[in-house]
This record gives structure tokens, C-alpha cells and sequence, in this order.
């Protein structure tokens, strides 16, 4: 171990962080809309359980379980990715160091005598551990549910089917997307007074995505994940029209790639986080 | 940590177009220092300066040798009680110190001991399993003061530490200011409250639009105001006697007899041809004295002189 610093040191302090907001920011009050977020794709399947249970009790039936495992792919890419995890992650990371400054508190973590790069690091696995346990716990939830109206059916398409797998892959895609949105909006969080602006930017661009020539696709993080889902799902008419077809990224290179940005985003950040000052707008 | 001083070199700092302080040079000894200077001086960008929360538009700063752009250093021998009077949500005052420090990557037991240390210190026990929103500002003043002092650094700076603290709690924490002063730390303070000031300071650093105007021990700055008549004040049997010897004097300004007779309050261009003067004449006249006291080398004195008075309390 160095005289300032050594990995034992590091990891010490690091934890020290991840438990301080941990401690601070998981169920606080100020979070309420992102724990409804996170809450709404499960609140939607336990309706859409509810609707049919109440129907197969009467025997009338219109759909098969195919059907539901498409309406989870659909509610999983517009809903899960594009809002509640896009939109999750920007009230979480981008409020580790803005929220700080709002609240006129980040002079405190600022004279500790720790690297600002393990601070960065710090906060960033925090608001990555509150993000896995809200959008993969809650994605494996209103997957689960989604399809048990079938009984018997369903545990089959779970057990020996490939219900497993797909749950598996959107857990997958759930904690990837938290891992690259966390690591945009953390940047976003340090750089911009306003984070709503740069995330503004961000979400056009991510929904633009499909409509995109296929060199323009593979700049976004939405492109890799989609390429990572278990289930296509159709473009209807007359957008259908519009989608430009790119060839679908192989599974480890999406995951890597992910991880790769992610990385380089975070390591950004924390060089970054070094040179900014405490000005809290007085 | 082989340099005792906090020294800034040509340091300047600036806002935007703003300008926060201008081409300051300083050496700060060990001891109790205050900054004085009216809103907007610079006091504040001196300490967050020397702290490493903003940096230098240009020139150099360091503190026991160390440069604040290194805060992995730096904020072992630093702590700082800012002005802002600002907490992180949800926390009591007990976890408030004890999680700041154990992000210094100190041991429970070592923060839970030094937590209980540092709250004890400002009188905070009974109060620590409270949540700090909930405290008045005299207590969140003081868990600050706690939460600074709390790693036991070699140079505390302190921005505004007696606001909203009661007379008992000011004199409190007067008293560990002392106590911190004279173990070798540094205690570098900044302060409206004049009064104050000169009782606990060893040196002071005026401050004015961005500039240092004057620095060093209270009674040094004042002898180089020379434009300014010393006053003086001599309790003595004959004030009258006294005043007329003096007057033959170039350079006695005036003389002031006090209402009981007993006090003559004089304003001289050179104090030391004065008190020559003086002893000359007890000597010849058998004048009984009964005391000799500067009436103007206090720094509210010093600060009308060199900045005129705006802002300051005195």
C-alpha cells in the first residue's frame, strides 16, 4: 500500500460511498416517480393477469400464449426500455452529483481526503445497485406474471419451454441498459446544470433509432440492446415503412460493446469529476 | 510536512468576468488568522481557494506544503466548515460524522470513536441521534464545526463559524479556537463580527474588493496606517497639566479630556516620541498614571482606516 492510497484503501473507501448513498437516496422520498416507473410494466401485467383469469373463469379465451410472450417484447422495448429505464436512470445517476449540488451538500464528499475518481466510482455503483434490484426485479416480475393466467400452460412454457431463456435475456438486457444509461446520465449529472436537456437529446436520438441508416443504428445503446432481446417484435404499418433494416449485432459483441462504452463513459466521468469545482450558482 | 505555512503565491481568481481576488501573496503561520473584509471581499474564494473546492485562475497555493489539487492529501490536514448551511438528506448528526469520515477509510471503531469525540467537543451529544434537518441553526453551526473537526486536522478553516451560535456556544467554541491556536494549528477564520475577531486573533488578513489591503498581527498593521494619528488614552491625576506639555509637541494632533476628569484620549503622528515624552514628564512633575492604552489598534479601528467600514459589524 501506497503512503495515499492502495487498492485496500480504495476498496474501502468506495464501499464507504456505495453504503452513505445507499443509506441516503434508496427509498427516499425525492425517488417516488422512479419507484412508480418501475412499478407500472408490473402494474400492467398484474391488470392484463387479472383481465383474463377473470375471462377464463367465464371460458372465453381470444388469445394464445404466444401472443402474451410478444406483448411482453413490445411492452419490454417501448415501455421498459425507452421510459422506465431510460427515464429511471436519469432520475438516479444523473442526481448523484446534481442533486448534491442542488442541495448544496457535495463540498462535503469534496473535502474528504479520497481520489474524486473513486467517488465517481462510488456513486455510480450505488446508483447502479438501486437501479439492477427496481428494473431487473421488477422486469422478472411483470414477466412472470404476464402469461399466468395459462396455469399449467405457462409453468410449461417456463420449466421446459423457453420461458427461462427469454426471462434470462430481458434480465440480461434490464441490467445492461442500466449499466449504459446509468453511465450517460452520471456523466450528464456532472457536466450540465440542466440534465434534462442532454437526456432530451439522448431520448430522440434512441427512439430515432429504427428509422436510422444502419451505420447511424449502431451509435445509440438502444441498437444493442434490441439486437440482445429474445423476441422480434413487428413494426406495424405505417412505420413499418419507414424502419431500415441493419444486420443484427452478435449477441457478445452487443454485450462487450455495451460494457466497453459504459467503461470508457464512467472512466470519463471520473477523470472529469477531479477537475470540477463546488459552485453552488451564488 | 516540513513547511508550517499556507501560502498563496500571486494568486488570482476569477468568476467569469468577476473578480473574486486579485494577485494575492500570503503566508499564513500557524496560529489563529482572520479574514475581515465586507461582502464580497473575497473571503470566502480565499478559503474555498485554499481548500481545493475551486482553483486558481493563476498562481499557486499551498497548504503544509501540499497543493489543494491533490484532495486525497490535502484533506487529511484540512478541515473546513463552510458557509453553507447545507446537509445530505435524511441523516442524524451522529451519522453525519460518522459516515463522512468513514469515507477517509478509517474503521468503525475508530469513527465511532471519533464521532462521539468531536460531538462531545461542541456539545452535541444529547442532540446526535436527531435528524439534522431538524436541528436549529445555532446546532447544524455547530455540527458543521464537528464534522471539521472531527479527522483532527492540522489547519482548520472556518467560514462564518459564530453565526447563529448563542453567547455560551460562542464562547465555547471562542475557547477551542484558542485551545486549537495554541497546539500549533492552524485556525483560519473569517468573520463580520469585529469584536470577536480581535479577542481571538494572533493575525489578521484585510480584506477589501478582491484585494489584501493589510495583513499581520493587529497592533503591526495598525503602526503602518500611518496617515492616521495614533489615539492613545492616559488615565492620570492632572489630565490637564498633561495635555498642555504635550501641545508644545509638532507632533501631537489632539487632546481630549474625559468627563471625570481623570482620562486624556490624545491622537499623535508618532507614538514613540510620545511615550518618551511622557516618561519625561513623570519624571518631571511627579504625574501619578494610571494607565496607558492604545484607544485605536483594534481591527475595527484598523478596518475604518484601511477600508472605510461598509459591510463590516463592528
Amino acid at each position: 500500500m501506497s503512503e495515499h492510497g492502495g487498492t485496500e484503501l480504495w476498496l474501502r473507501q468506495i464501499a464507504a460511498v456505495l453504503r452513505l448513498e445507499m443509506k441516503k437516496t434508496f427509498f427516499s422520498k425525492r425517488g417516488w416517480w422512479i419507484y412508480c416507473l418501475a412499478a407500472g410494466p408490473v402494474l400492467i401485467t398484474l391488470l392484463h393477469w387479472w383481465v383474463f383469469e377473470s375471462r377464463r373463469v367465464g371460458g372465453a379465451f381470444n388469445h394464445r400464449l404466444g401472443d402474451d410472450s410478444i406483448a411482453f417484447a413490445a411492452l419490454f422495448q417501448f415501455f421498459y426500455l425507452r421510459a422506465t429505464i431510460f427515464f429511471g436512470c436519469m432520475g438516479i445517476f444523473s442526481n448523484l452529483f446534481r442533486g448534491e449540488m442542488l442541495e448544496k451538500a457535495l463540498h462535503y464528499y469534496y473535502l474528504v481526503p479520497m481520489r474524486r475518481e473513486l467517488l465517481a466510482i462510488g456513486k455510480y455503483l450505488a446508483g447502479l445497485s438501486v437501479a439492477l434490484v427496481l428494473f431487473v426485479g421488477s422486469t422478472a416480475a411483470a414477466f412472470l406474471t404476464i402469461g399466468r393466467h395459462f396455469g399449467p400452460a405457462w409453468s410449461d412454457y417456463l420449466y421446459h419451454g423457453p420461458g427461462l431463456s427469454q426471462l434470462g435475456s430481458y434480465m440480461l438486457v434490464a441490467a445492461l441498459a442500466s449499466i449504459g444509461y446509468g453511465a450517460v446520465f452520471l456523466l450528464c449529472g456532472l457536466f450540465f446544470r440542466n440534465p434534462m436537456i442532454p437526456a432530451a437529446v439522448v431520448f430522440v436520438w434512441e427512439n430515432l433509432n429504427p428509422f436510422l441508416p444502419s451505420l447511424l443504428k449502431k451509435i445509440s445503446v438502444i441498437f444493442y440492446l434490441r439486437s440482445l432481446c429474445p423476441v422480434e417484435v413487428p413494426v406495424p404499418p405505417p412505420f413499418s415503412v419507414m424502419v431500415i433494416d441493419a444486420d443484427p449485432t452478435p449477441a457478445w459483441i452487443a454485450v462487450f460493446g455495451l460494457l466497453a462504452v459504459s467503461l470508457i463513459l464512467l472512466a470519463y466521468t471520473a477523470i472529469s469529476a477531479r477537475q470540477t469545482e463546488i459552485n453552488y450558482g451564488e | 510536512m516540513s513547511d508550517p505555512l499556507v501560502t498563496f503565491a500571486n494568486v488570482s481568481r476569477f468568476y467569469g468576468e468577476v473578480l473574486g481576488i486579485n494577485k494575492v501573496n500570503l503566508s499564513i503561520p500557524p496560529g489563529i488568522t482572520s479574514l475581515v473584509g465586507p461582502n464580497g471581499s473575497g473571503k470566502t474564494t480565499l478559503m474555498n481557494l485554499m481548500t481545493g473546492l475551486i482553483r486558481p485562475t493563476q498562481g499557486e497555493i499551498t497548504v503544509l506544503g501540499i497543493a489543494p489539487d491533490h484532495p486525497e492529501r490535502l484533506c487529511k490536514v484540512v478541515g473546513y466548515c463552510a458557509q453553507f448551511d447545507a446537509f445530505p438528506k435524511g441523516l442524524t448528526g451522529y451519522q453525519f460524522l460518522y459516515w463522512f469520515l468513514r469515507l477517509h477509510g478509517m474503521s468503525h471503531e475508530e469513527c465511532d470513536r471519533r464521532t462521539s469525540a468531536a460531538l462531545e467537543r461542541v456539545s452535541m451529544t444529547a442532540a446526535a441521534g436527531r435528524p439534522v434537518a431538524a436541528y436549529s441553526k445555532g446546532m447544524r453551526q455547530r455540527v458543521k464545526l464537528a464534522q471539521a473537526i472531527a479527522h483532527d486536522p492540522q489547519v482548520l478553516v472556518l467560514d462564518e463559524p459564530l453565526n447563529g451560535l448563542d453567547p455560551m456556544a460562542r464562547a465555547e467554541t471562542i475557547a477551542l479556537f484558542r485551545e486549537w491556536g495554541q497546539n500549533g494549528r492552524h485556525v483560519i477564520v473569517s468573520s463580520h463580527i469585529l469584536h470577536e475577531v480581535d479577542q481571538i486573533s494572533d493575525q489578521v488578513i484585510l480584506l477589501s474588493q478582491g484585494y489584501v489591503v493589510a495583513e499581520g498581527a493587529i497592533q503591526g498593521v495598525r503602526d503602518e496606517v500611518k496617515e492616521q494619528p495614533m489615539q492613545i488614552l492616559v488615565r492620570c491625576n492632572d489630565p490637564g497639566g498633561l495635555a498642555a506639555r504635550l501641545f508644545l509637541q509638532d507632533h501631537m494632533v489632539e487632546a481630549k479630556i474625559s468627563r471625570d476628569r481623570k482620562g486624556l484620549l490624545l491622537r499623535t503622528n508618532d507614538a514613540d516620541s510620545f511615550y518618551l515624552l511622557l516618561n519625561q514628564v513623570i519624571l518631571d512633575s511627579g504625574l501619578e498614571v494610571e494607565s496607558i492604552a492604545p484607544a485605536d489598534d483594534d481591527v475595527n479601528s484598523v478596518y475604518q482606516y484601511l477600508i472605510g467600514g461598509e459591510g463590516a459589524t463592528p
